[in-house]
Formats: C-alpha cells, sequence, structure tokens
C-alpha cells in the first residue's frame, strides 16, 4: 500500500496544494487501491475512473496557473450510490434502476465538484438506503475490512468500507435512521449525521422524506468536518433546507483537539444500555465516558424514557414515507420496464416490474407502510407513531437543558456475520436502537472509533448527540475525544486492521 | 391488534402495485406478522393530548420569486431525460395502454 492512501483528508489537500504530490498522482493511487482490493470489499457499484482523472488534471491545471485552491481540492470520495451524478450510473442499490443514467447532478454532487473534490465512484448500499447490512444492495453486499466474513454496517456500508480499507480518504453518506453512524462504528471510521435540513436533499433518491439527512464519512474528525462545511448550506431547490449560516465546525474540530472540552457537560442516556448490548461495546463506551471526564467534561445521567418506543414508532414512519415516495418507481418514465408486451395495462406493467425490480426488504416495507396508512389502522399505528415522535423530542428538549452533549454506543453489538440476521428483519432492526431517536427529532449526531471490544477484537463506536443546528458540538466534543485516545492508542485504529 | 394473514399481505401487495408471487405471500405474512406486532408497542405509551408531529422542521411553504433563472440553474433536458425512459415516442414518453382495459 503507497503511502498516498493512508494520509488523511487534509494532510492529502496540503500536500497537493504545497505541490509535493499531483492531484493526478493521488487519484491513481485510489484507483490502483481499488483495483487490488475492491474485489474482496465490493465498496464500490460503479468506479468512473474517467471521470476522477478529468476532476484531478483540472485541480493540477488549477494549481498551476496559480489559482488558489479550496481546503479539499484534489481528495477522492465515493460517493453513496443515493445520489444523482448526471450521466453516471445511480441504482441506488437496485435493480429498478439499473443502467438509468441520471440527467442531472444533485446539490451534494454539485457541490462535491464545486470544491474540486474527485469523485473516484458511487458506493455499496443497502437497495433504496433499506437496512443495517449492506446485504439488502441487489449487487451483492459490501465486506468488511476489518473481517472479510461480516457486514460493514448499512446502509451506508460501501461508503464505509471504502474509507477503512483505504480506497477512498473521503466518502458521503445519508442516515435515516443511521445509516452513516452505524456502518462508522462497525468499520472503525468517522460519520456525522448533520441536523435535519442541514445538507441539500435535492437529487438524494428519498426514502423517508422526514427523516433522510446526507452528510460526511472519514477516517478523522478534521476530515469529516471538513467536508461537511463543503455539502452543507442552504439550498433553493430542497424546500427543508435550513437558511442559516452552516455551524462552523471545522473550527470547532480545531477547538476540541487543541483546547479540549473543560466545563462541557455530557449526558449518558438511560435507555441505551441493557439486555442486547454487547460486554466490550459497553466496556469500551464506558471506558469512553471516563476519558471524557478525565477530560474535565462534567458527566449526568439523562432519562429519556421516550426513547424505548423510538424503534417501533420508526419501524412505522420510515415505511409510510417509503411507500410514499417509491410509487415513483411505475416504469414508466425510468429505470426498469417489464412486461410491456401488448397484452399487459400500464398497472399490470408497473406491477410486474415493481415485483422484478424490487428487493424484498423493499416490499416490506412498501408493505407495512401501506398497512401502517390504511385507513381503520391510521390512528393506531402512523398516528400514535407521530404522537411518540413528539415524546421523543421532548425528551431531548429536556435533556438538552440539562447538557451539551449525549453519548451512547453507536450500535449494541460490533459487526455481525454476513447472513447471520438476514432473513430476520426484527433482529436486523435493532442494529439502529441507539441512532433512530436523533432522527425522529431532526438532531445532529457522530459516531467515532472509541476502541475494539475486548472478545472479538472488532472496532466500537461512540455517538455524540447534540442539539439541531449545534453540529459544532459534536465536533468539539470528538476531536476531543479522538485526540485523547490518540494518544493512548500511539496510532490510528485503522493500522490494528489487518491488510488486504 | 389483528394479525397479519396471507389474503391481508395479497390486499397490501395490490395496494402498492407488487405482483408477489406464492411463495412470498407466505414468506411476507409471516414476517409481517411479527414486525406489525413488535411495532404495536407504540400504542403502550400514554400520548392523551400529545400532539402528533409530522416534521421534525417547522413546515413552512417555499416560495421563489417568478424570474427568468439565471444561467447554469439545473434544467432538465428532454432529449437526455426521454433517452433514460423505457420507451419513448414523439417526444414523449411512451406507455402500455391505460384505457379500454378488459
Amino acid at each position: 500500500m503507497t503511502d498516498i492512501v493512508k494520509k488523511t483528508a487534509a494532510e492529502t489537500a496540503a500536500a497537493i496544494a504545497a505541490g509535493e504530490v499531483s492531484a493526478v498522482e493521488v487519484a491513481e493511487a485510489h484507483l490502483d487501491r481499488i483495483a487490488k482490493v475492491d474485489d474482496r470489499i465490493n465498496a464500490f457499484l460503479h468506479v468512473d475512473a474517467e471521470g476522477a482523472l478529468a476532476a484531478a488534471r483540472a485541480v493540477d491545471a488549477k494549481r498551476a496557473a496559480g489559482e488558489k485552491l479550496g481546503p479539499l481540492a484534489g481528495v477522492p470520495l465515493a460517493l453513496k450510490d443515493l445520489f444523482t451524478t448526471h450521466n453516471v450510473p445511480t441504482t441506488c442499490g437496485s435493480k429498478i434502476l439499473e443502467g438509468w443514467l441520471p440527467p442531472y447532478d444533485a446539490t451534494v454532487t454539485r457541490r462535491l465538484r464545486e470544491a474540486d473534490v474527485v469523485i473516484l465512484g458511487k458506493s455499496n448500499m443497502d437497495e433504496f438506503a433499506m437496512g443495517s447490512s449492506t446485504e439488502n444492495s441487489a449487487y451483492g453486499p459490501t465486506r468488511n475490512p476489518w473481517d472479510l466474513d461480516r457486514i460493514p454496517g448499512g446502509s451506508g456500508g460501501g461508503s464505509a468500507a471504502a474509507l477503512a480499507s483505504f480506497q477512498a480518504p473521503l466518502a458521503i453518506g445519508t442516515d435515516t435512521g443511521g445509516s452513516i453512524r452505524q456502518p462508522g462504528a462497525v468499520t472503525g471510521t468517522v460519520g456525522v449525521k448533520p441536523t435535519y435540513g442541514g445538507v441539500s436533499r435535492y437529487g438524494m433518491v428519498a426514502f423517508s422524506s422526514s427523516l433522510d439527512q446526507g452528510g460526511p464519512c472519514a477516517r478523522t474528525v478534521l476530515d469529516a468536518a471538513l467536508l461537511h462545511e463543503a455539502i452543507a448550506g442552504h439550498d433553493p431547490l430542497d424546500s427543508t433546507s435550513i437558511d442559516a449560516p452552516v455551524p462552523a465546525v471545522v473550527e470547532a474540530a480545531k477547538l476540541g483537539a487543541t483546547q479540549g472540552i473543560a466545563g462541557m457537560r455530557v449526558g449518558v442516556v438511560k435507555q441505551f444500555a441493557g439486555e442486547g448490548y454487547q460486554a466490550g461495546v459497553v466496556q469500551r463506551f464506558q471506558e469512553s465516558v471516563e476519558l471524557l471526564r478525565s477530560l474535565g467534561a462534567e458527566v449526568v445521567e439523562i432519562d429519556a424514557p421516550s426513547f424505548d418506543f423510538a424503534l417501533p414508532a420508526y419501524y412505522l414512519i420510515a415505511p409510510s414515507e417509503c411507500s410514499s415516495n417509491l410509487a415513483r418507481f411505475d416504469a414508466m418514465r425510468y429505470g426498469l420496464r417489464v412486461g410491456d408486451d401488448g397484452n399487459h395495462s400500464a398497472e399490470e406493467v408497473t406491477a410486474l416490474t415493481r415485483e422484478a425490480g424490487f428487493g424484498a426488504e423493499v416490499k416490506r416495507r412498501i408493505m407495512l407502510g401501506t398497512y401502517a396508512l390504511s385507513s381503520g389502522y391510521y390512528d393506531a399505528y402512523y398516528g400514535q407513531a407521530q404522537k411518540v415522535r413528539t415524546l421523543i423530542i421532548r425528551d431531548f428538549e429536556a435533556a438538552f437543558t440539562q447538557v451539551d452533549v449525549l453519548v451512547s454506543p453507536t450500535t449494541p453489538t460490533t459487526a455481525f456475520k454476513i447472513g447471520e440476521r438476514a432473513d430476520d428483519p426484527m433482529a436486523m432492526y435493532l442494529a439502529d436502537l441507539c441512532t433512530i431517536p436523533t432522527n425522529l427529532a431532526g438532531n445532529a449526531g457522530m459516531s467515532l472509533p472509541c476502541g475494539l471490544a475486548p472478545e472479538d477484537g472488532l472496532p466500537v463506536g461512540l455517538q455524540i448527540l447534540a442539539p439541531a443546528m449545534a453540529d459544532d458540538r459534536l465536533y468539539r466534543v470528538g476531536a476531543a475525544l479522538e485526540a485523547a485516545l490518540l494518544e493512548q492508542w500511539g496510532r490510528p485504529i485503522l493500522d490494528l486492521a489487518p491488510a488486504l | 391488534m389483528s394479525a397479519i394473514t396471507r389474503e391481508e399481505v395479497a390486499h397490501l401487495a395490490r395496494l402498492s402495485r407488487l405482483e408477489l408471487s406464492e411463495a412470498e405471500l407466505d414468506h411476507f405474512a409471516e414476517q409481517l406478522d411479527a414486525i406489525v406486532g413488535a411495532v404495536a408497542r407504540v400504542s403502550e405509551l400514554p400520548t392523551e393530548d400529545v400532539p402528533p408531529t409530522s416534521h421534525a422542521l417547522p413546515m413552512t411553504n417555499v416560495f421563489r420569486q417568478d424570474v427568468v433563472r439565471p444561467a447554469g440553474t439545473p434544467v432538465l433536458d428532454r432529449a437526455e431525460v426521454l433517452a433514460q425512459a423505457p420507451a419513448a415516442e414523439d417526444d414523449r414518453f411512451r406507455v402500455p395502454r391505460i384505457l379500454g382495459e378488459d
């Protein structure tokens, strides 16, 4: 492995700006790495070598012309296949969109291009972002670089695995119930779900519109902050985009690493513990809480009784919204069409196409949502879930009057084996137990590695939660904890992963 | 709460425009029944006088000025869009018959 692919995004950008390495050399090193390892990982659904090299050449030309380069100019990135890319395949991990070439760029895609980020390709994911293991991809599962028999989390397993296997220093994910944070946790990488409305959803194929949020994935907290600032901010093309300044997350990450967190109040949520939590996960989490205390944080226990009902509320709200959003796949305007032989009506063609084009989890969720929204059941299911959502928001509000941030394990266990929960939806859904409440409340959350579980040697993630539009607090606390852990370990956690 | 039967799944599949196979009907009936049983827990929480939340952000309608958009604003190209359609004819999407069924 070359040194180039092991560098952080900040280091790579600085080296390119200083002329120590060209953007083309950086892109080529990463494309070589992909060619060498991705047949074993399956992090990418599509590698756009030509597009990546063209973008890299443009960065080198800018530098040669004496133009000032942005903070991520020339840095390679894996883009989750849920974001449209003009003329570059976008499948959302589904057969129903196989071969589709979008006629436009998502706002996130456009902003990455404007920041001179080099998009290497599209990363694998659970179909339409529904899943916690990337096993629901129609194009085969992604494997966890720590153990190829294990899942890399999901739905953004491709993005997280690309980072952990040094195929890209940056990636973009989307988080509806934990799809950025849980893959981050089980791969030993950093993932952030920004405040709902913080990053534009234009061109991000919709799963559950009131919960979906795009965000940054990286190997360090500072790199995540740099990417966060590149993609965040108001977008008139998204009616839910917040029209306010982006929280100063890069400054917060730098402050956390240098000034620490003395005097900050950190809440430990009582509900995120107990049955189902792996001993080694709990151990690393508790050690991290003690470390935060030793850094000068005041640790407070928080009681949020409604959080026990977040998982059932989520699995009514998200499928309900998904059943409506995925109605767009009607075989008429784009994507797959099956049964158009002159003998079937448009409605029959739609049903035949959706049957052939959607995988089992997508079908389950569409039908579950249809059930929860149907007359006679609406009040008991969808309506009741919306009321639980109100109680969850109230519990967060009460908590944030007492503390600046909340912390918990990101997910109750380390990476499980591929196939272990594949046909047991409820067991799969438990992976999102700690991440879901934040999505329901629209708040911000981060996962960062806090050690390896002693019993299996696999990464454990620590989750930090902050109020809406206080994303900077995640980075302040995350960077402080990251610096303290790095001092203990003496090297980045990914140095401990087996060589590929 | 009522259990999800095979007939119920067939009904949901029709509403969802999914032409499920016989084997899928059995499989999904079992799984959806387990999921609905688990999510029904939301009814255990007392919610009298609690208003529902459909969206975490305060939602307001968003208007824009009725002006010509500046160059560079994303606009879909008709030819490019139709090139991605399953079938197109005369600058339009071609669809299977929608009238005179049966």
